[in-house]
């Protein structure tokens, strides 16, 4: 079925087609930017910690300097660290795996869908450096500050910030399209939707939603501009705008955003957490009709960002409603996972560790989110610390930790060898011990009433008694960013020196695991075909504690279609064990 | 590009369209999703005019000064080269290549004349210093019209090149795809039409 | 180390404190409830306690109770918080008490400005008075604010107050507060709103009443003749 993997080194590394390649790519490009993220996170940091003090590899931080740090850091690990590594190298390595295809539905589309990204990262990048400085507007970049160019000073700076963030979204419009089709469409035979991994109903319905909330922002972005360089006045009161408008449009995307980076992360845990408990995943249907209501929800949820912005008092609490009723789909989902467990056999591997840590972080940040999300807490946490750490215990878990589980549970498919785990156990406990020590604090100054975004702390007389927390915090953000070594150098060294992988080392039941260890072009073999749901694990009456999805019905391989049936059902419906 | 093989039911040959999971061609799924996408769009623009427009009646006096009768015409227009996308579509089901690329021809004429016309607008309208910084209705009318040109540009290009596979008799299939974006592209005009020229 | 507040010098203050407390807890609760949960399970069921997983894939009406009934409540612990939560909101932003003093309070790139409407009480006229940089409140009185922003977005936040609102350009936006003690307070900006937002600070003076009166009528002493000038 699969044609010949192209010769040239460009056309096989570079310019590939290959919805493998394409996804390292993805993975590797938002790796690279995450470094660059962190580094700003360092420089953050150390500012805070001391302000004023030149900091070590920087230099002495502007404020200027310190708002386009701010911008550029937030930019980044939303829009090139997150959504190339959750949404869009996850999502295509996996999801033709997962279904049982070769490639992706539009092969062309999705090298056209990386280069317009890559593109964009070069002009993102490139805006750091032209004259004026970087954006310093937030990455939400809210007008009249981000309108004229004489209320920062930035200039073709913030321009080209926009452009970038505008061709990001093109690119993932065009993956969008690709994941969405893929997987209507090219699933293998016998594959039903029920059959699908619960890791490719989260990236399908994250595109979905990514695709209907951004097109307001792109509108809202081609204004912007047009205020910047046409002298309109969309924005801009004295010409008849609103500057409120630019915040709704955001935050008819910004919100559901963050959607799109969770849900291919709760997929990624799924995977995981069923493979190494060796459990069935629980309430299977459950959790895609709850992620289905979040979607849905999370389309009225904007103005929660919104609630001192100046709009309509009257309008805060219904949207504080829906805000706080999401939490009801997600709290489904969490208990699902940790229903999973039950009864499970776990085994420990790296990926593993990091998944639960994900669970365990991100409950910190799924129950804080409440105290945003109250519209009376929010007058005073809005804008505030208290912000800061609550979207960093659930972006920082989505963003890092999910992917981490990820990467060490799919490393072996990715190349054909194990990552050292050694290191790998390292790089987790350190990580997680240094990821508290420098968000935990933050809970603590927002209390105090530190507000965002102030790059000297001690103008301010109510947190002079914080600044061992900005230390404490400090440390954190070093030790995290130092632990991330033996992470790379394990990547780099396990290439070549990692111990063999076989097709199924985890003893997986997914397609994923039918291809050998690193998949050949072109993925299967012969196009496989799909019999059952996607976790049978420990099912009575099966002759191994796992059956694989494409394992024809027979002797230890009960023919239902789990996961639909209980147990008595099935083992009535399967034989005996021989 | 691929063997086909046609073993079983169940191991049919795989790619380019010759199995979908749920029967439905492949490239009409994407466009589909795509147009979702692209409506999200428009939708959000126009929500935002329309936001301010409620709020401005007096825009019906600036509005006043587009040129109605062009822009009737360019509905006009649009509509006509649909009609030719359809009949474009209907040669292609038939298998006819060489018709289905006759008809896209016209239709991409039609956009071409509508785009000449949008020109002869736009000059006319900057010469009289009604240009996007003039007033909030300018900007939008600019904003909605160029983002509109844009599409036109972007649909003429795809039923281009889909005319020249066809002509060819290759990829038939692509033909209706880049109709349905035609059409939708024709859709979006009839809504801003009424918006920007004639609603007072 | 999380519950670390500044003084509550506000009326609504408290209401604030005691609605963050609430969630605190329901929350906290929750939290702790769960981390012990998933701490027994990850222990419980490691692969050397319990060789062998069970099959529980969760999909009949009585195991997707497991999950549903802690859901359910979820919901009605969001509905106690909710609820709480629209009365303190409709108490600190819908609603204002019968005000003694009127303020209007401009942000502007990187200062806050307060105008007072002088002996005629009325905005905009020839006696009003204005002041950089202190804003003089009289201690135990409501005040009402009217909040503009001359360039770019702003936010009018007094942490001891626990009073934040956005100024934003072509809007005034009305709100309240009171002092319940003489003090000396920081306002401080907390919206990003170009290079030198972090030192976008005012200071917030509550006065007893009778010192307030005293100074707003020296203020408006020097012959009516001359325009009205910014004073400290």
């Amino acid at each position: 079925m699969h044609d010949h993997a192209p010769s040239s080194f460009l056309r096989r590394y570079v310019f590939s087609t290959d919805h493998k390649v394409i996804g390292l790519q993805y993975m590797f490009t938002g790796l690279a930017m995450a470094l660059l993220g962190g580094f700003l996170a360092y420089v953050m940091r150390s500012q805070l910690a001391h302000p004023g003090t030149p900091v070590a590899g920087f230099g002495t931080v502007s404020n200027a300097e310190y708002n386009a740090i701010v911008t550029l850091h937030g930019t980044i690990m939303v829009f090139w660290v997150a959504m190339p590594v959750l949404v869009a190298g996850f999502g295509n390595y996996l999801i033709p795996l997962l279904i049982g295809t070769d490639d992706m539905a539009f092969p062309k589309l999705n090298l056209m869908s990386f280069w317009t990204f890559f593109l964009s990262t070069v002009v993102l990048i490139l805006s750091m450096f032209v004259p004026g400085g970087a954006s310093g507007s937030g990455w939400t970049t809210y007008p009249p500050l981000s309108a004229k160019p004489a209320f920062t000073g930035v200039g073709l700076g913030l321009d080209l910030w926009i452009v970038a963030v505008a061709l990001e979204f093109v690119a993932f419009l065009m993956g969008g399209v690709n994941f969405i089709t893929t997987a209507i469409n090219r699933r293998a035979k016998g594959m039903g939707l029920w059959d699908l991994p619960l890791f490719v109903w989260e990236e399908v319905i994250a595109s979905i939603i990514f695709m209907l909330s951004v097109g307001p922002l792109v509108a809202g972005a081609l204004m912007l501009l047009a205020d910047r360089n046409l002298n309109t006045g969309f924005f801009d009161a004295a010409a008849g705008g609103d500057p409120l408008l630019f915040q709704h449009l955001f935050w008819f995307f910004g919100h559901p955003e963050v959607y799109v980076l969770l849900l291919p992360a709760l997929g990624i845990l799924a995977e995981v957490l069923t493979v190494c408990a060796r459990k069935a995943i629980f309430g299977y249907r459950l959790i895609v009709w709850s992620t289905i209501v979040a979607g849905l929800l999370s389309f009225i949820v904007w103005a929660h960002h919104q609630f001192i912005s100046g709009i309509d008092p009257r309008l805060a609490s219904p949207f504080s409603l829906t805000t706080i009723l999401i939490s009801v789909p997600f709290a489904i989902t969490l208990f699902c996972y940790m229903a999973t467990l039950y009864q499970g056999s776990i085994r420990y591997t790296v990926a593993m560790l990091f998944a639960m840590a994900m669970l365990a972080e991100f409950l910190l940040g799924g129950v804080t989110g409440i105290i945003n999300g109250s519209a009376a807490a929010d007058i005073y946490v809005h804008d505030s610390y208290f912000v800061v750490a609550h979207f960093h215990y659930t972006l920082f878990p989505i963003v890092f930790l999910a992917p981490f589980a990820g990467f060490y549970h799919w490393y072996p498919k990715f190349f054909g060898r194990h990552l050292n785990h050694g290191l790998g156990l390292l790089h987790f406990y350190g990580t997680i011990v240094f990821f508290n020590l420098c968000f935990l604090p933050m809970f603590a100054l927002g209390m105090m009433g530190h507000q965002r975004r102030i790059a000297d702390p001690n103008a301010f007389g109510y947190l002079a008694h914080g600044q061992h927390y900005q230390q404490l915090a400090t440390w954190g953000a070093i030790g995290l960013l130092v632990l991330q070594i033996p992470f790379i150098v394990n990547i780099f060294l396990s290439l070549r020196k990692g111990a063999p992988a076989e097709a199924n080392p985890w003893r997986g039941t997914t397609l994923d695991w039918a291809v050998p260890s690193p998949p050949p072009h072109g993925n299967f073999e012969a196009p496989p075909v799909c019999y059952r749901g996607p976790y049978v694990y420990g099912v009575p009456g099966a002759a191994d504690d796992f059956v694989p999805q494409h394992m024809p019905p027979g002797p230890g391989a009960p023919t239902a279609r789990v996961p639909d049936g209980d147990a008595a059902q099935l083992a009535a419906a399967g034989s005996p064990v021989a | 590009m691929s063997s086909s093989a046609a073993a079983t039911d169940l191991h049919a040959p795989e790619r380019a369209g010759d199995y979908t999971s749920t029967g439905l061609p492949t490239g009409r799924v994407a466009i589909w999703w795509f147009l979702a996408s692209e409506i999200a769009i428009f939708g959000g623009a126009v929500a935002c005019y329309l936001l301010y427009r409620l709020h401005h009646p007096e825009w019906a006096e600036q509005a006043a000064h587009t040129v109605n009768a062009a822009g009737a015409f360019n509905t006009v227009v649009l509509l006509t080269s649909s009609l030719s996308a359809v009949l474009a579509h209907h040669a292609a089901e038939q298998g006819d290549g060489k018709t289905a690329a006759r008809w896209i021809n016209w239709t991409v004429l039609g956009g071409l004349v509508f785009l000449g016309v949008k020109a002869w607008e736009y000059a006319h309208e900057i010469g009289a210093g009604l240009v996007p910084a003039k007033s909030l209705f300018w900007s939008f009318y600019f904003l909605l019209t160029g983002l509109h040109a844009l599409h036109v540009i972007g649909g003429m290009t795809a039923l281009y090149v889909v005319g020249r596979g066809a002509a060819r008799g290759q990829h038939l299939g692509r033909v209706e795809l880049a109709a349905i974006y035609w059409h939708f592209v024709d859709v979006v005009w009839i809504f801003l039409f009424p918006l920007l020229y004639i609603a007072s | 180390m999380l519950w670390d507040l500044p003084r509550a010098l506000s009326s609504f203050a408290s209401d604030i404190d005691r609605h963050m407390a609430l969630i605190y807890w329901i929350c906290g609760i929750w939290f702790l409830v769960a981390e012990a949960v998933l701490l027994w399970l990850a222990v419980r069921y490691r692969q050397s306690a319990h060789a062998a997983a069970g099959w529980l894939p969760g999909d009949t009406r009585s195991t997707n109770a497991w999950v549903l009934v802690p859901a359910a409540l979820v919901l009605v612990c969001d509905m106690v918080i909710e609820f709480d939560s629209a009365v303190v909101w409709a108490k600190v932003k819908e609603t204002t008490p019968p005000a003694e003093l009127t303020v209007r309070v401009q942000g502007r790139q990187f200062a806050w400005v307060f105008t007072y409407p002088g002996p005629d009480a009325k905005f905009d006229t020839l006696d009003d008075i204005t002041a950089a940089g202190t804003l003089r409140v009289p201690v135990g009185k409501v005040v009402k604010f009217e909040l503009e922003a001359a360039d770019v977005l702003h936010a009018f936040y007094v942490p001891e107050l626990r009073l934040k609102q956005d100024a934003v350009p072509g809007r005034r936006i009305p709100g309240w507060f009171d002092v319940l003690q003489p003090a000396e307070l920081t306002i401080a900006c907390a919206e990003l709103c170009g290079a030198s937002h972090t030192y976008m600070k005012g200071t917030l003076l509550a006065l007893p009443p009778a010192e307030f009166d005293q100074w707003l009528a020296a203020q408006s002493a020097p012959p009516p003749s001359t325009p009205p000038t910014a004073t400290r």
